[in-house]
């Protein structure tokens, strides 16, 4: 993975950057010993690892601002970081960037029930912002997988999802206003608990810019009242086509359910050898979820089940208990677990208009066997955000290399279809190269330009998102 | 006026232009500092070039008109679920709204409060800079983060960093029935709490408005018929402290909502008409402040609707509280002395002027209106 080349005069001036840092934050808040920069070097992508020149962990608004001036009038680059769940590398530094982590800023600033909204530090972990509400009947919608360790930062940053998205949409849905830092140390106030943006939608476009515009450091969410109730309902399928059209039908009957999740032969396979959920070893599996009160998770169920026998399904597995309703999502939770104990793998997320699964899978089996590794399915069906696990042995060389060559196949796949390349993990350093894949030179310039205004210096993780071809004259210009 | 036929022509129209543009929907939310230029519409930029409902998707060009694209979605039983307000009720203008214009303004209705706004709906856009370039972001998939997201920059930017030419949004079901609980005489602060305790239950409501016109405060649910006739009953135990609720349904259910939606009730000739945008507790404090001639609130109270006499400038009045107003209609010569959008905080400003000379370097795309 190519990544640009440190910069030496940073490098030769290590220990006088890290006297400053140390002399603006407390004692403890600056890492430089290398054997503690190394627990920063890489992030969920844990193929591509660099220690950076140094870590710090700010606790403040005020101390991010110190490090961010600092670093701006030194012009050493910064990688924001939260919790370093990333999957696409986007916390990965290089040698020469302070990695700035927001972990310590973990506080619940405030919560008001009667407009609905949570103000919190961006450190704090996701499911934790839901732990702060919990007791008094609220939640915080989008739920990443990570969720008990990402941090808020890294889902705004990432404009992360999660299984319930579907009914309670993604980050940027949920997000009303941001306490920002920019990188010259200015602190900006966006939005807050009101419900649009005056002007501009500055908070829009922050919202998925993976670190490159500004650090947040407070974030303003959107709560909800817990639904009274939610229940899960299994298919197995003996075709793929067949779950696919099933979903399409559950939608147009205008059943709106909060979860939709596809599981393949593959992936059902190695959860069910895992797990022992008891899942059906059929083609293709579908698990639904619908909230409500017990009256409302009927009426939907029924139709459903309704909608589900018209497709003749192999199976139709109902939970009469929360109990039950465990059973039937244990194996799907599992899947990344039961996956990676089998094989090393690579998870891609894709995403396609849902009328083009069964292409798209038919595609993938097609390509899988012409690159001899197993992929297997698993997703949430109701936005086509797929999750292609694409096993491999790391151990024998090359079949990394070969791995990645069919995951970069897998997603232009996914954007000639009408989708794109990423759903929620965002482009990190995975999918750089593949950008022209989905954007003109024009479209990556507009984008780049908004970099340009909030981040002129291109300090801020500036090694990702872009091609490094196609940001080289901006970062080389810093 | 230049009426382009597709978008390669409107690029050329706007490469070529060498005086200011002033970007034309249907016209009919004519609102924001008066801008002087060369009148460029989308109304031959129309139709819906793709609709697939099991996807829950539509893409169509700017100028289509919304009405078509929600008959078009209809006969699907599906529907536009920001529901956009219409305009022409409070402005009295002729034309048929586009979608690039709902779009370009951030334009939703009372259900924004439970599923989102217009720019949470929009999946993504084409359009054309100052320069005349042509440039995608987004796609037509829900789950998209290849890049940043332009898609909501472009939505309530008013033309000003480019023009739409194509957009895709998300759709939702229509839902099979609904019903209003409607609480009669409430004053601003028991109509926001009533509001309040409505929206942080668990029975999904939809809308939540108080009518001063009418003495109502009111509180739409939407879903299938015994989830309704469930929720209906729950709601109306729940807000029990704040009178018996009277039920209605049908047409007249459809009706309500719709003015609430447009914001009827402040319709007529005299005055000038603010909206404003707050937390909704802050709604009452906002209302006591103005004193205004009329007003309506919507979004459980965080959208205020308010006549005030012709000239005056609410935001001396309201007090230092987070929000934002925009002079939605006053005459020229208002328009022009009174910021129609909030004036920014300075690095807030700065950015945001920076953005728009990126985005459209010779200052020719609807310049001003927005300052």
């Amino acid at each position: 993975m190519e990544m640009p080349q440190p910069d030496q005069s940073i490098l030769n001036r290590k220990d006088m950057i890290v006297e400053k840092l140390q002399s603006a934050l407390p004692a403890d808040a600056v890492i430089h010993d290398p054997a503690e920069t190394r627990a920063y070097e890489c992030d969920g992508l844990a193929a591509y690892k660099c220690p950076p020149l140094c870590a710090v962990l700010p606790a403040t608004t005020e101390e991010v601002a110190a490090v961010l001036k600092l670093c701006h009038a030194e012009g050493i680059p910064v990688v924001p970081r939260g919790s370093g769940t990333s999957l696409a590398g986007g916390a990965m530094p290089t040698a020469d960037s302070v990695i700035l982590g927001v972990a310590r800023l973990n506080q619940v600033i405030e919560t008001n029930y009667p407009d609905r909204t949570i103000t919190v530090q961006s450190g704090r972990t996701n499911l934790s912002v839901t732990g702060a509400v919990e007791t008094d009947g609220f939640f915080y919608a989008p739920d990443p997988s990570s969720q008990l360790a990402c941090a808020i930062a890294g889902n705004i940053a990432m404009n992360s999802g999660g299984a319930h998205c579907l009914r309670y949409g993604v980050t940027t849905n949920n997000l009303l206003g941001v306490k920002m830092v920019m990188m010259d140390g200015t602190i900006v106030d966006i939005g807050g608990a009101h419900l649009d943006a005056g002007g501009l939608d500055l908070l829009g476009v922050i919202c998925g810019s993976e670190g490159q515009l500004g650090v947040v450091t407070e974030a303003t969410l959107r709560i909800l009242h817990k639904p009274e109730g939610a229940l899960p309902v299994l298919m197995g399928f003996d075709s793929a086509e067949v779950a696919g059209e099933c979903v399409s039908d559950i939608i147009k009957a205008g059943v709106l359910p909060v979860a939709i999740e596809y599981m393949d032969k593959l992936c059902i396979e190695v959860c069910e050898d895992f797990a022992k959920a008891g899942y059906p070893l059929c083609e293709a599996l579908l698990i639904v979820e619908v909230e409500g009160s017990e009256l409302e998770i009927e009426e939907q169920l029924s139709k459903i089940k309704a909608i589900a026998q018209t497709h003749n399904p192999v199976e139709l597995r109902e939970a009469n208990d929360a109990d039950e309703a465990a059973r039937i999502w244990l194996g799907r939770k599992s899947a990344f677990g039961a996956m990676g104990q089998i094989n090393d793998y690579m998870c891609l997320d894709g995403t396609i208009p849902v009328s083009e699964l069964p292409f798209v899978l038919r595609r993938i089996g097609e390509l899988s066997k012409e690159y001899g590794l197993d992929v297997g399915n698993v997703f949430h069906a109701g936005d086509g955000n797929m999750h292609p696990l694409i096993l491999f042995d790391a151990n024998t060389p090359g079949q990394l290399e070969t791995c990645e060559a069919l995951g970069a196949e897998i997603l232009k796949l996914c954007v000639e279809v009408g989708g794109c390349l990423t759903g929620e993990h965002g482009v990190g350093i995975e999918k750089r190269d593949l950008m022209n894949a989905q954007y003109t030179d024009a479209d990556l310039e507009a984008q780049m330009q908004v970099k340009d205004v909030f981040d002129p210096n291109w300090l801020l993780n500036p090694a990702k998102v872009f091609p490094l071809k196609v940001s080289e004259s901006r970062r080389a210009a810093a | 006026m230049i009426e382009p036929k597709t978008e390669a022509e409107l690029a050329e129209a706007v490469k070529s232009a060498n005086a200011p543009l002033r970007i034309r929907g249907g016209g009919t939310r004519d609102y924001g500092r008066p801008v002087q230029g060369e009148v460029i519409s989308t109304s031959k930029l129309s139709g819906i070039t793709l609709y697939e409902p099991g996807a829950l998707t539509i893409v169509a060009q700017a100028g289509t008109p919304v009405a078509d694209i929600e008959n078009e979605l209809a006969k699907n039983n599906q529907r536009l679920a920001f529901e956009p307000m219409d305009h022409r009720a409070i402005l009295g203008q002729d034309g048929n709204p586009t979608i690039g214009g709902a779009i370009a303004a951030n334009v939703s209705g009372p259900r924004r409060i439970s599923v989102g706004a217009a720019r949470d709906f929009l999946l993504g856009v084409r359009f054309v800079d100052g320069e005349g370039r042509i440039i995608k972001n987004g796609g037509r998939v829900m789950k998209n983060v290849t890049g940043y997201d332009l898609v909501k920059l472009m939505a309530g930017s008013y033309g000003t960093l480019g023009i739409l030419t194509e957009v895709s949004l998300k759709v939702m079901p229509a839902d099979e029935t609904a019903a209003t609980l409607i609480l009669n005489g409430l004053d601003a602060e028991q109509a926001v709490a009533a509001m309040s305790s409505a929206l942080g239950s668990p029975y999904d409501v939809t809308g939540a408005a108080h009518v001063p016109a009418s003495g109502h405060t009111v509180v739409r649910i939407e879903g299938f018929e015994k989830s309704v006739a469930y929720r209906t009953e729950k709601l109306t135990q729940h807000l029990s402290a704040f009178g018996t609720a009277e039920i209605i349904s049908g047409d007249a259910h459809d009706l309500l909502w719709q003015d609430v939606r447009d914001a009827k009730a402040l319709s007529g000739a005299e005055g000038d008409i603010w909206r404003v945008s707050v937390k909704p507790s802050d709604g009452p404090a906002v209302i006591n402040s103005v004193k205004p001639a009329a007003y309506l609130m919507d979004w459980g109270g965080g959208l205020i609707w308010m006549k005030t006499p012709a000239g005056t400038d609410v935001r001396s009045m309201i007090p230092d509280i987070a929000g934002h107003s925009t002079l939605i209609k006053a005459s020229a010569a208002t328009r022009s002395a009174i910021a129609t959008f909030q004036p920014e905080p300075k690095p807030l400003a700065l950015i945001s002027n920076e953005l728009r000379s990126k985005f459209d370097p010779r200052g020719i795309l609807n310049p001003g209106l927005m300052s």
